[in-house]
């Protein structure tokens, strides 16, 4: 464990998105300290330039735009984070029957998950939050119905390779259950490898989250960053503030989170860095 | 004195800060001398697969890399010899030889292709003249059939044909120096006997000198003009093969030699007239798929009996796909069968649903080959040793107060407890295996292959804790290997098994005083070294 800290220390690049996602958290805890009104309120004069008396200017109904991105870091990261758990929980459930019990189960769920995977992502996610009506509870939703199929892949892979391996025999040879050789042997085995993928995940369920969200279909009573460039798209020209700021938030995050995935994936799987 | 084709002096090579120490070998000095053979000995972790990289500038660097020392050869240092030296140098003038030669061989080309790649790259033959020599090469190496070998791909030959394969391309060039690293490992001991004559045959035809590396002394015996002993990157014991094996001055070479099983007329044992606790009767398995367009289906145990009876010892020996795995985790029905019975104390389990297994467990267990992948990297040894009677109802604190216990018995320290499986060598971990055999207190042990994949002095103190254990709690043992040294040391009767079905069964001792079977005649043939310890015995 401490080894593996210490591996993910080493990455330059790994502590930078460490660093990038620690201010994020930052921000989301201070968020009630520093901006303790709704964000929706209305702050001051429509279009307000960078630098006087708002930070990062107003928009064009003249609310705060800072305020608008630290309540909307909380939405990306609540809607990144509870999407990513959900399609892992599903994804493991599913591939892990899949990759235990081999045979017939194997070939039905799997083709089911490839049915999923043929849908273009972004577009399942429009249909299912239109059918569920938009909140955030049927973003994570959305989400997750389009993420899980790569961890399904991954777990049902890595159960496939270790099935064969002869400590999970040795334990069958005790008189194991198959919850046990399940839920102690073999997810303890491919813990690290779902860590890694699922944090990169993370970070592409924000962009998903963003897009559906500048669509109009995030929840209209959160502020979200996907919502106050839709809103300044129109203005895009004459006050570049209101897309750029929760442009670069996201770009930021995402590519924090991404740092923060190939550290892991190096720090937990020394294999690859054997290059 | 033949001439001295490669030298190496004061040769070492550096490990990376960290490992388990500074420099794989050290000082080793070494003359390799034409048309002769030099065995390379030592056991794993003695550093002897990178003396053979360091020779042919294969080491994996930056980490590993030559310390100091010369590597000369034709003059040159290779030590230092730039890449694209080193690049004419291998294959044309060092030729190669690979354990696994599945993996040394590209599986997308044929074998005809890549031996001609060969030539392509070292020579200006022209593409008949390549041809010509490939197949007077594919011949000389003993294929059957050059035409159609050439066309083949390395899958569609068995591994003793492949490695023929390998001999023909690393000897295409007519090296002066021919590298073996562990060449007949992978191979069957039949096949083995086979490759060490041909390799042998071939040296003397074109006085080739051979750096052969290995760990098995018989076959050092049945191959080495020369020996060099290298233990944990010290050249210990030099000289001829007759010297070092016929009167070791060493005390390390003297301890490797005497832990090496013998083949040697086994103690004449009583006929053992207990009840019969597990049988086998006409079992058989299929492998394979058969899918919509047929599939391909192997036989692995075309109708096999075979009985154990409480308290004795019988060997399953039989070359790699003789099926005597397949029937070891048949019997503790860790496969499922076709058809067929198998009975433990008299009632059948074959075809028991898994919920009615469990007290089948309990009585039932095994030993597996590979101790680095029987054990869960992710559990601490007292938990692997605890987890069968947890799971058969123990309170879990019982269950590692008895695992404690088992440490002791299987001969590692209490404080072995907290920690995890990497943290052991490989007979250590063995140890741990069968204490969680143990753990359930079973009636019968199932060990496939348990010192196959472990050191010769470490495989001699594992099979000694086994026959302990086995004494002590009146153990019945079903012992499945390739080697039959070690069958006739443990054994006290020996099934021989080939192609599914067990051609047969005897006591120890008729088995090695009066084989019936030809197919058990070659087993002892074959078996490497078998003059050189008769001779010992004698």
């Amino acid at each position: 464990m401490w080894q593996g800290v210490a591996r993910f220390a080493r990455n330059r690049m790994a502590l930078f998105g460490a660093a990038v996602l620690g201010c994020l958290l930052l921000l989301v805890v201070l968020t009630p300290v520093i901006y303790p009104d709704n964000p929706f309120k209305l702050a001051g004069p429509a279009l307000q330039p960078p630098g006087g008396r708002f930070l990062l200017g107003t928009d064009t109904l003249g609310r705060d735009v800072a305020a608008e991105i630290a309540y909307g870091a909380r939405t990306s990261l609540l809607i990144g984070v509870g999407a990513t758990l959900a399609a892992i929980v599903f994804g493991a459930v599913i591939g892990g029957i899949a990759g235990y019990y081999r045979g017939r189960t194997e070939t039905v769920l799997m083709r089911v998950t490839e049915f999923f995977q043929t849908i273009p992502a972004f577009i399942f996610a429009l249909l299912i939050v239109a059918i569920l009506s938009p909140s955030v509870s049927s973003e994570i939703i959305a989400i997750a119905a389009v993420s899980w199929p790569s961890i399904a892949r991954l777990v049902r892979g890595e159960f496939v390779a270790l099935g064969g391996r002869e400590f999970v025999q040795a334990c069958a040879g005790l008189g194991a259950s198959d919850a046990r050789i399940i839920l102690n042997h073999m997810l303890p085995n491919c813990a690290s490898s779902i860590i890694a993928v699922g944090s990169l995940l993370i970070g592409t369920a924000i962009l998903l989250e963003a897009g559906l969200a500048f669509l109009g279909l995030g929840d209209p009573n959160v502020m979200s960053w996907g919502l106050i460039i839709s809103a300044g798209r129109a203005v895009l020209r004459s006050a570049w503030w209101i897309c750029t700021f929760p442009g670069i938030a996201i770009l930021l995050t995402v590519l924090g989170i991404n740092l923060i995935g190939d550290g892991l994936n190096e720090a937990l799987n020394p294999r690859l860095r054997e290059r | 004195m033949n001439e001295t084709v490669l030298e190496l002096e004061k040769l070492t090579i550096a490990l990376p800060p960290g490992a388990d120490r500074a420099n794989a070998v050290s000082d080793v000095d070494l003359a390799l001398r034409a048309g002769k053979v030099t065995c390379l000995i030592g056991e794993s972790g003695s550093g002897k697969s990178l003396v053979a990289r360091s020779i042919l500038g294969l080491l994996p660097r930056p980490h590993v890399r030559v310390g100091s020392g010369r590597i000369l050869f034709e003059g040159q240092d290779l030590a230092v010899a730039p890449q694209e030296k080193m690049r004419a140098i291998r294959g044309a003038k060092i030729g190669m030889i690979f354990q696994e030669p599945m993996t040394a061989l590209n599986p997308l080309h044929t074998i005809g292709r890549q031996l001609d790649e060969v030539l392509r790259i070292h020579t200006s033959l022209g593409k008949a003249a390549r041809r010509t020599r490939v197949l007077e090469l594919i011949d000389g190496v003993h294929l059957p059939e050059p035409g159609r070998i050439i066309r083949s791909f390395p899958h569609q030959l068995s591994g003793g044909q492949r490695q023929r394969a390998m001999i023909a391309m690393a000897l295409l060039l007519n090296p002066r120096l021919l590298i073996a690293d562990e060449p007949t490992t992978a191979l069957d001991v039949t096949t083995q006997a086979q490759i060490l004559y041909l390799i042998r045959e071939l040296q003397r035809e074109h006085g080739t000198s051979v750096l052969f590396i290995t760990h098995d002394f018989g076959v050092v015996d049945d191959i080495a003009d020369e020996v060099a002993v290298l233990q944990r990157g010290t050249l210990v014991e030099r000289g001829t093969a007759g010297a070092v094996l016929g009167a070791p001055t060493h005390p390390y070479t003297k301890a490797l030699i005497a832990a090496v099983p013998k083949l040697v007329p086994p103690t004449a044992r009583p006929p053992n007239m207990q009840p019969i606790i597990i049988e086998a009767r006409e079992i058989t398995k299929t492998y394979g798929t058969r899918g919509l367009f047929g599939g391909r289906v192997t036989l692995a145990l075309a109708g096999v009996n075979m009985e154990l009876r409480r308290g004795e010892t019988l060997g399953l020996v039989g070359e790699s796909g003789s099926g005597k795995s397949t029937l070891a985790r048949a019997i503790t029905r860790l496969l499922p069968i076709d058809s067929g019975q198998i009975l433990l104390g008299g009632t059948d389990i074959a075809r028991l649903p898994r919920h009615r297994l469990r007290p089948i467990r309990k009585r039932v267990q095994m030993v597996f080959q590979d101790p680095y992948a029987s054990l869960d990297p992710r559990q601490r040894v007292i938990d692997i040793i605890a987890e069968g009677p947890i799971i058969h109802g123990t309170p879990a604190f019982r269950a590692r107060e008895e695992a404690l216990a088992l440490l002791g018995l299987v001969g590692l320290d209490a404080s072995a407890a907290k920690r995890f499986p990497h943290e052991f060598s490989g007979g250590q971990r063995q140890r741990i295996g069968i204490a969680r055999a143990l753990a359930l207190h079973p009636e019968v042990l199932v060990a496939d292959e348990p010192v196959s994949a472990l050191d010769v002095s470490v495989q001699a103190q594992v099979l000694a804790l086994l026959a302990d254990i086995k004494a002590r709690l009146q153990l019945s043992m079903l012992f499945v290997t390739h080697d039959l040294r070690v069958a006739l040391q443990v054994c006290d009767r020996i099934a021989v098994m080939k192609q599914g079905e067990v051609i047969e069964v005897a006591p120890t001792a008729e088995i090695f005083f009066n084989p019936q079977h030809s197919y058990t005649k070659a087993l002892f043939a074959a078996v490497p070294g078998g003059t050189w310890q008769d001779r010992k015995a004698s």
